[in-house]
């Protein structure tokens, strides 16, 4: 496994909310959410909250733009979520594990085209969607002492 | 429907706090509320669980997206009176800006409210309302009443 795995563990809100990474690799990017508690949206369903997939489609997304390990792109990639759309297919269902997979379809110099799906047993069942685009390169020092290094 | 049920009997149907106390996943990210009249504003305070980049340090952009659609849902709630949680059919979020330290709040305003879908919009903001750091539109199925 790469040092993504790693990467998910120095997110707050990822390490928050129970993210861990499947698998990356040229055909994307897999991410796994365990049920819990404090995901829940609606206390009479025990259904997890939409935000929660917001977080790890998000996430996901990002990560998926990322290169692989060992890849000749392979180095610190700083970026920003410039927009993200969600489309909620339907309830994920209470106490199962939720999965966001991401590709990253087009990368460009400066923008990063991804879409993900967020599903529990099968990806050909979703319960969201989403399309997202990504800035690089953006800063990512303190801004009061924003210096050349970025580190990843 | 219990929980909005429950708080409608005791005359809390409009208490925005109450019912974002019983949402374990705004409980959570520490999300609370102000209304004043019919004016109603989400409020998050800062906390190092919601950080998704910690060199600068920035808000997580899922944490920025989960204040928009419970700002958008609270507003909703606070709006009409559901039966149960208006369900969200899509979400579309603009990043603007990074979210700081710092505590943010929300504004929602309903822009159409149909028999079964109403379309939200939101922004939320830190020091500035002028500046906000993320804004989205969205849809939510309702329930009939």
């Amino acid at each position: 496994m790469n040092d993504l795995t790693d990467h998910l563990l120095h997110i707050p809100h990822a390490r928050a909310i129970g993210m861990t990474l499947v698998r990356h690799d040229d055909a994307g990017c897999l991410v796994r959410v365990p049920y819990a508690e404090h995901l829940v949206g609606d206390p009479d369903t025990g259904v997890i909250h939409g935000g929660v997939l917001t977080a790890v489609l998000d996430n996901t997304c990002g990560m998926a733009v990322r290169p692989t390990a060992g890849s000749p792109e392979d180095g610190p990639v700083s970026m920003a979520t410039l927009d993200l759309r969600i489309d909620y297919m339907g309830a994920a269902e209470p106490h199962r594990d939720v999965f966001a997979e991401a590709v990253c379809y087009k990368r460009t110099r400066h923008i990063a085209f991804v879409r993900a799906t967020a599903y529990q047993t099968s990806p050909d069942d979703p319960i969201a969607t989403c399309v997202a685009s990504f800035m690089l390169g953006t800063p990512n020092a303190p801004r009061e002492t924003a210096g050349p290094e970025a580190a990843s | 429907m219990k929980l909005l049920a429950e708080l409608r009997a005791q005359g809390r149907g409009r208490d925005m706090a109450a019912v974002l106390a019983h949402i374990p996943y705004a409980r959570f990210l520490g999300i609370d509320v102000d209304v004043k009249g019919n004016e109603v504003t989400t409020i998050l305070p800062f906390k190092e669980d919601l950080v998704g980049n910690v060199n600068l340090p920035a808000l997580h952009g899922g944490v920025i997206g989960a204040l928009l659609e419970i700002t958008a849902v609270t507003q909703l709630l606070f709006d009409t009176s559901c039966e149960r949680l208006p369900k969200t059919i899509d979400l579309s979020v603009d990043y603007l800006r990074s979210g700081r330290p710092q505590p943010t709040y929300g504004r929602a305003i309903v822009t159409r409210h149909g028999r079964r879908v109403a379309n939200v919009r939101s922004e939320i903001w830190q020091e500035e309302r002028s500046r906000p750091i993320g804004v989205s539109h969205g849809h939510f199925l309702l329930a009939p009443l």
